[in-house]
């Protein structure tokens, strides 16, 4: 028999070196060990996608300008073989990127670190008054209906504010009456909001805000109108006429028409991406004196997409963990050795009760389909083919579903991996027709155990925390793993599989 | 309804973490897994070490030879058809008698040739191996049962499980098919396990689902005079499959014809713990024992006679 010597002090430099580079990042770097104790920073990244055409390209993306309740506190621009500036086109801020020549696909971005404000305060009055808005003209019978409302609204209201309130409150009732109904056909209600509010004389004018969330990709603008009442601008939620900003929304662009402006290319879009980071007091005090790097080494210079994939595959080894736990030390059964974890990451972006759900759904819905497959007597590699076909005609008749019905969960049902549900699949339903259903319920339900004991711990804030701020500390859970692979004691289950030989005879 | 983890170690149980790292993982090579896994190769060896198997008569390789199979069997009066890598029992299918050339189970359900060709081309499209993989079909003589165990097995041969280590005979256990196990020799589907006494091949405790009883429960019959006649012939086939696989612990199932004698009929490179719980004590004292042994013992018949003498009953 081989020492176990050099094993355990393998094991031992892993945990003393994840401790010292954890303890060296949280001396020298200043990243706190418990989530509570940072500011909130969001890193926001727009990406400009488009195809140029062989000609000079000129990009012009309209980016935040002191945007009310926010500090920028860094800005960048990544964008290989562009030059670019920040120019200002009549008080408007804009990104603009230019190429003597350029071909093909091209993206680019513009990333901006922007820190919520402790104390909002109140936005200073932003120059001069503007001029009168323009005048109006409608087609008829719009123009009959647009004058019909504004005349019913202006009589239950005073103030610029209040009649801006009665229009959205007029345009946003569930069933619109036939003046209301007649202007939404012809134009979005933002667009009808802002002519409205310009044919009864008071300026007004279109923002776009983006919502703040953590870990998003592709996230929709929203549009506020904003309404001046002769002194500042206020913003109002054309939904809900809230007056206000509401809490995590960054009004991206306000006051102009355009976005974004590509001349010598086509098919250009722009997506938005954001990641919720935590940065200390200190990384931040250092970043906003002019440095606008991070620390040198760490996860923070990637992409912020790539950033929300880290966020999530540094959780993996965490999961790894319970699986490990579960089977060896509490012996467990489950279906598929790493399964438990993929459904848990696909739970951490559900939540977890409508995850269980769709997951308990879909794999029975499966069976069912699997049972008529299993007639049809085919070959293993394409009955998994046709089985994930099923699935993925099954998540998409859920989401469509759960959409109509409202619920929201329904669109991030795309998040379960579709291919690992196949094989669950069919591997239940293997043993069903080998073992039973009985059977099938134990490891059904054991992986549905584990997946829910590895959600638990891969969403607890402070494990989050520590995996994505501190990557060597992983190293120690590896150790934990190693060390488990040794662990030859009795199994938890076994207890009670074996209890049976307590009875003398 | 649990026992506590001191009380498991007192009786010498083996878990199941103990016996991947400390005695799967560390006496059997990976590489000879094939061995076991595929029961055309474990035949073929074990013709090659001595140790009697069911006589073979046929291996059926490819689709286009199955109709010249079909026609040889209805020749045979009686044979099983069984997939090389099959495990647990699927896909066998044995003929006990022909009428009027239609093949009759052993249930008592006639089949007809299309139903045989059917079966074997099941086969050979891996429906009954692990993961679908293309198999093989082997025919093999029926096992004729030795009269001393009617009525302690409700359909289906008894066969008995031998554990070994480094080549010797650790525990032993009978395997009896019941009707809530469908005629079938898994214990976790219900077949009852009788603990076997090394020494002699005698009862010496039987349980079915972990509860003890004395008579079998679809025919009555009392399960403690249970005896296994050649008792230390079984052994000693079952301990030359050391030297023929190579593996250091392998379950060996065995069964007896009544006119042959003890025949393998496959070899387990993975053998379950739930024999411990059959024979009513756990396997580490005896596995921990062989471990300290200063020499080994060269031949099959030393080690089996080692074991006769040294696992009397504790």
């Amino acid at each position: 028999m081989t020492s176990r010597m050099p094993f355990y002090v393998g094991l031992a430099a892993l945990v003393v070196t994840g401790l010292s580079l954890a303890w060296l990042r949280h001396a020298e770097l200043g990243v706190p060990w418990l989530p509570g104790e940072k500011r909130p920073v969001w890193l926001v990244e727009a990406r400009v996608d488009f195809i140029a055409r062989d000609e000079p390209v000129l990009v012009s993306l309209d980016i935040p300008d002191n945007p009310p309740g926010f500090q920028v506190i860094s800005e960048q621009a990544a964008s290989p073989g562009f030059g670019f500036s920040i120019v200002r086109e009549q008080g408007d801020r804009r990104g603009e990127w230019s190429v003597q020549q350029a071909e093909g696909p091209r993206t680019l971005y513009y990333k901006s670190q922007v820190v919520p404000e402790l104390m909002p305060e109140q936005p200073a009055d932003e120059g001069t008054a503007p001029a009168a808005p323009p005048s109006v003209f409608w087609e008829e019978p719009q123009g009959t209906a647009a004058r019909e409302l504004l005349r019913e609204a202006q009589q239950r209201s005073s103030t610029p504010e209040s009649l801006a309130r009665v229009l959205i409150k007029r345009l946003s009732t569930d069933n619109p009456d036939q003046n209301a109904t007649l202007l939404l056909d012809t134009d979005t209600k933002p667009v009808i909001l802002k002519r409205l509010l310009h044919q009864a004389g008071v300026p007004a004018r279109l923002s776009t805000g983006l919502r703040l969330e953590d870990a998003r990709r592709r996230q929709p603008l929203q549009t506020f109108v904003e309404v001046h009442n002769g002194e500042r601008w206020r913003v109002f939620d054309t939904d809900s006429g809230e007056q206000g900003i509401p809490k995590n929304v960054l009004l991206w662009q306000r006051g102009t028409d355009s976005l974004l402006d590509v001349m010598g290319g086509e098919r250009s879009r722009v997506s938005f991406s954001m990641l919720r980071q935590t940065v200390p007091s200190l990384g931040l005090a250092a970043s906003e004196a002019g440095r606008t790097n991070f620390p040198l080494f760490g996860l923070y210079q990637l992409p912020i997409e790539e950033q929300g994939m880290f966020r999530i595959l540094l959780l993996l080894p965490l999961g790894a963990l319970v699986v490990a736990f579960m089977r060896i030390v509490v012996g467990v059964r489950t279906s598929g050795t790493f399964m438990p974890v993929l459904i848990a990451v696909a739970f951490l972006q559900t939540s977890l009760m409508p995850g269980i759900i769709t997951f308990v759904v879909i794999v029975m819905l499966g069976l069912m389909l699997r049972g008529y497959l299993s007639m049809l007597n085919l070959l293993l590699v394409a009955r998994i083919s046709a089985l994930i076909i099923l699935v993925i005609f099954m998540t998409s008749i859920i989401s469509v579903v759960g959409y109509r019905m409202g619920l929201n969960p329904g669109n991030t049902i795309t998040f379960f991996p579709m291919v690992i549900l196949a094989w669950t699949i069919e591997r239940l339903s293997i043993l069903w027709e080998e073992e039973g259903a009985h059977e099938v319920l134990i490891q059904g339900s054991g992986s549905l155990l584990v997946a829910v004991a590895a959600y638990l711990v891969m969403r607890d804030p402070v494990a989050s925390h520590l995996s994505f701020n501190f990557p060597e500390l992983h190293l120690i859970v590896l150790a934990l793993i190693l060390l488990m692979g040794q662990y030859t004691g009795y199994r938890l289950s076994e207890l009670r599989r074996f209890a049976a030989m307590s009875e003398r005879d | 309804m649990w026992i506590a983890p001191r009380a498991l170690q007192q009786q010498g149980m083996l878990g199941m973490n103990r016996r991947n790292i400390d005695y799967i993982s560390r006496y059997n090579n990976r590489r000879r897994y094939p061995l076991v896994d595929n029961k055309l190769e474990t035949k073929l060896l074990a013709e090659d070490y001595g140790i009697a198997t069911p006589r073979l008569r046929q291996v059926v390789r490819t689709q286009h030879e199955i109709r010249q199979a079909a026609r040889q069997l209805a020749a045979m009066d009686s044979f099983a058809i069984k997939p090389a890598r099959g495990s647990g029992g699927k896909g066998i299918l044995v003929i006990t008698r022909q009428e009027q050339g239609r093949f009759i189970k052993a249930s008592g359900q006639a089949l007809d040739p299309v139903d045989i060709e059917r079966d074997l081309s099941n086969i050979l499209a891996g429906l009954y191996s692990l993961s679908g993989l293309p198999d093989v079909a082997i025919i093999e003589d029926v096992i004729r049962m030795a009269p001393q165990f009617t009525g302690y097995s409700y359909q289906g041969v008894p066969d008995v499980r031998i554990i070994l280590f480094k080549g010797y005979p650790v525990m032993a256990m009978m395997r009896l098919s019941t009707e809530h196990s469908d005629g079938k020799a898994n214990l976790h589907k219900g077949a009852v396990g009788v603990g076997l006494d090394i020494a002699s091949g005698r009862c010496l405790k039987a349980v079915q689902f972990n509860r003890r009883l004395y008579r079998h429960p679809d025919t009555g019959r009392h399960l403690h005079d249970l005896e296994i006649p050649g008792w230390r012939q079984l052994l000693l086939r079952a301990a030359r499959c050391f030297e023929a696989t190579g593996l250091g612990y392998i379950g060996a199932d065995l069964v007896v014809d009544a006119e042959r004698g003890a025949l393998l009929l496959e070899l387990n490179a993975r053998p379950g713990l739930a024999i411990q719980v059959a024979n009513g004590f756990g396997l580490l004292p005896r596995l921990r024992h062989l471990e300290a042994l200063r020499r080994a013992h060269l031949s099959p018949e030393e080690r089996v006679d080692y074991a006769i003498s040294t696992f009397d009953r504790q």
